[in-house]
């Protein structure tokens, strides 16, 4: 018996030390490690594929080389899950001992990730994750997080006051049920109310709905406009509804309702249109044009924001580090010098403002069935039909004042012109 | 009962063997072992459960996420439970976890089977509603981080001084669920996952024995909660959602239900392939697939069932070899 049950079980706990016990590979010198952490399976994998595919896009375009550092990229599996995004993150910084940890998707990833990159001294760089707080309110907690994407409010700040000058009055908010559509919809809130517009209701579906029935019917028949925040999925199945309720009233929306991740999926019902973004594969400027042709001809789609926005991360690490000539100059000075830093990207001029927040172009876009750069075919595209030139993540507010409000939930702004 | 001794010398020699294996790996390694063991403590409230009562709970991540939540918002909001008083957050967490579980347990023990699963289901949804939906207190779908862990004499912050805390919360209720399935209260579980209706006929009141276990597995959720919270540093809805129960279960069933200890392989084993497997390789979704698929096939009764497997096995040899012998001999 005793023999047996060794024999059973001792090789199975042997093994499993043995798996445990195994380390990493020791690194070679004038290597620069970048961790990074993106969903690659689950629901957002598609996205996550995306985010992985323009950083690795700018990699291959400089052979992996940064001013003379050979670039190790590696890449983890979040799932979306702020839980896994720590340990992945603890597994890339304990492990593989990576000199800065880049990527994350949803709000709550980032939020997860900055506290690991205080707590290991490891810098933490933000393509994607847009919650607002992270350069904002709780900014003093991250001194090791720069973001090189955006903030969720700060394409909503301009396009409310645009949303007043198309003499838009009462508009019917509709998002998805969670902080980024709180922070995008309070953002356009703010502004469209600042100059005089009033939004006359707000509805939450719940993140990853897929049938808006039981929603469109209660939208107020005395809207001039219904803005809407959809992300994934979302923003294929609500257009669609809307169009078959017989909607007549104008549709815009922030900018994942209609972003090129989803935008070669839609339907006619979407032309016209429009929305707010930092970028959009239709601008028309030459740099774009051929970064939009690399990207389809290497994997077969146009790129989105979530492509873009890590080419030009992946772009912007290496000035710094070739800046340095090729070497990490620690965390301290690396997160000085990318903060300090000012590009010609595809996206436009960016630069980082005080609080480590990028400042941008902020494009209106209105969906457009056309061709654009010499592909045959009519195809959905993000028209730019007007650009705010460096906004930053307070648009027209007072930074002070600003930070004095609480971040944008669910019942702030209050909705004051709701019945 | 010599085979029992084997049994709880094997078992010994293998914490053991982890307590003093573990903390010489590198620091990857020792938190993922530590995030396994606080999670084994669940994985042990659900074999209760479905192993030695019969009830198959698909709710058990809410009574780790109360305590989880608990040990958060005290932690961020209130700063407390940061030093001497951790200790009072534990008990905190495990009377948390019990109130929930004698709240529910009321709901949910009149039913069995399947309807019992649905309605553990159900009540674990609402908790994850709550955690996702009640942003003041839980900060929703973002979640609430833990900025420290708690500082008494030991500082806890060092990822092995906190893995042998885990590993020995761990194997103290291992040894109270030891204690526990082994006394007569343990003996009429079984007995109630037998047949209950003898159970009840003999005099038993099998509900009260039923709800009495659903609380104990509740208080040891609550328990597992803090620690998991203090271990992931991070506590979200993703920690109440389906998933995350699931994991106990199958965990529970790769390993063997109604032996404790199975569960707690299944955790090594799963956390193993999940997070170590996933980080050398892009298709460890598949082997654990096949784990799974290949447990329930061949080993219903789970990798402990192993050793039993075995014996049976060359009992059934050593019969067709004394056959064989009869038979050269007979003619």
């Amino acid at each position: 018996m005793t023999i047996t049950l060794l024999r059973g079980i001792g090789p199975l706990l042997l093994g499993g030390l043995v798996a445990f016990g195994m380390t990493a590979p020791s690194s070679a010198a004038e290597e620069l490690r970048i961790g990074y952490v993106a969903p690659t399976t689950g629901i957002f994998a598609q996205v996550g594929k995306d985010m992985v595919d323009g950083f690795q896009m700018y990699l291959d375009d400089v052979k992996s080389d940064f001013g003379g550092a050979k670039v190790k990229f590696i890449v983890e599996d979040e799932q979306a899950k702020p839980d896994t995004a720590v340990t992945r993150a603890k597994k890339l910084i304990l492990q593989d001992k990576v000199h800065m940890l880049v990527g994350g998707l949803l709000a709550s990833s980032g939020y997860a990730l900055a506290p690991v990159s205080t707590a290991d001294k490891t810098v933490y760089v933000v393509p994607v994750s847009a919650a607002d707080d992270l350069t904002q309110r709780d900014l003093s907690k991250f001194p090791y997080m720069v973001r090189t994407g955006w903030s969720s409010s700060q394409p909503s700040h301009p396009f409310g006051q645009w949303a007043c000058d198309q003499g838009y009055k009462k508009i019917v908010a509709i998002g998805a049920d969670y902080a980024f559509g709180y922070e995008v919809i309070g953002g356009f809130q703010r502004a469209f109310e600042a100059c005089g517009g009033q939004i006359i209701q707000k509805i939450w579906p719940p993140l990853g709905a897929k049938d808006f029935g039981p929603y469109i019917p209660t939208i107020k028949a005395e809207a001039d406009a219904i803005f809407s925040l959809m992300v994934g999925p979302m923003s294929l199945q609500f257009p669609k509804q809307l169009a078959a309720s017989g909607n007549k009233k104008p549709v815009i929306g922030g900018g994942t309702s209609y972003d090129e991740f989803v935008l070669p999926s839609m339907g006619d019902e979407v032309i016209g249109h429009v929305s707010a973004l930092q970028y959009s594969a239709a601008l028309p400027d030459p740099k774009n044009e051929a970064f939009v042709k690399k990207y389809r001809a290497k994997y077969g789609k146009v790129p989105s924001y979530y492509s873009e926005t890590n080419y030009t991360t992946a772009q912007m690490i290496h000035e710094v580090i070739k800046a340095n000539n090729g070497n990490f100059p620690g965390q301290e000075a690396f997160v000085k010098q990318l903060a300090a830093i000012k590009i010609d990207s595809i996206r436009g001029p960016v630069s980082i403002d005080e609080m480590r927040n990028p400042v941008q172009n902020i494009y209106i876009k209105k969906v457009e069935k056309k061709k654009m750069f010499g592909y045959d075919k009519d195809e959905l595209w993000n028209t730019v039909i007007k650009t705010y030139a460096n906004v930053n993540q307070f648009g027209q507010f007072n930074k002070d004042e600003f930070l004095k409000t609480p971040v944008y939930n669910r019942d702030y702004p209050p909705c004051k012109f709701c019945q | 009962m010599r085979s029992q001794h084997v049994k709880i010398l094997v078992v010994v020699a293998a914490l053991a063997a982890i307590a003093i294996i573990v903390p010489n790996t590198n620091s990857f390694v020792i938190l993922l072992a530590t995030r396994a063991l606080a999670f084994a403590i669940l994985v042990m409230s659900v074999d209760l459960l479905l192993g030695y009562t019969g009830l198959p709970s698909l709710g058990q991540a809410a009574y780790l996420a109360v305590g989880a939540y608990l040990t958060a918002i005290l932690a961020t909001k209130y700063q407390f439970g940061l030093g001497y008083d951790f200790w009072l957050v534990v008990v905190g967490g495990i009377l948390l976890g019990a109130a929930l579980a004698s709240v529910f347990g009321l709901l949910a023990i009149r039913a069995t089977g399947v309807y019992f699963l649905m309605i553990t289901l159900a009540l674990g949804q609402c908790v994850w509603g709550l955690a996702y939906r009640w942003n003041s207190l839980t900060n929703g779908d973002n979640g609430i981080n833990l900025r420290q862990r708690p500082k008494f004499g030991i500082d806890l912050a060092n990822e092995v001084t906190f893995f042998y805390l885990v590993f020995g919360f761990f194997v103290v209720s291992l040894l109270l669920l030891y204690t526990l399935v082994r006394s007569p209260f343990g003996r009429s579980l079984a007995g109630i996952r037998e047949r209950e209706l003898r159970m009840k006929i003999l005099g038993y009141n099998t509900w009260l024995h039923k709800y009495l276990a659903f609380i104990i597995a509740g208080a040891f959720g609550g328990l597992s909660g803090v620690l998991w919270a203090h271990t992931a540093g991070i506590v979200s809805p993703v920690n109440v959602e389906l998933a995350f129960s699931v994991d106990a279960l199958l965990m529970v069933v790769l390993g063997g239900s109604g032996t404790l200890v199975g569960g707690v392989i299944g955790a090594f084993i799963v956390f193993g392939l999940r997070e170590y497997l996933s980080t050398l390789v892009p298709w460890w979704q598949y082997v654990l697939g096949g784990v799974y698929v290949l447990t329930i096939l061949y080993l219903p009764t789970g990798l402990m069932g192993i050793p039993e497997r075995i014996r049976q096995r060359r009992a059934l040899m050593g019969n067709r070899e004394d056959g064989k012998k009869m038979a050269t001999v007979t003619p």
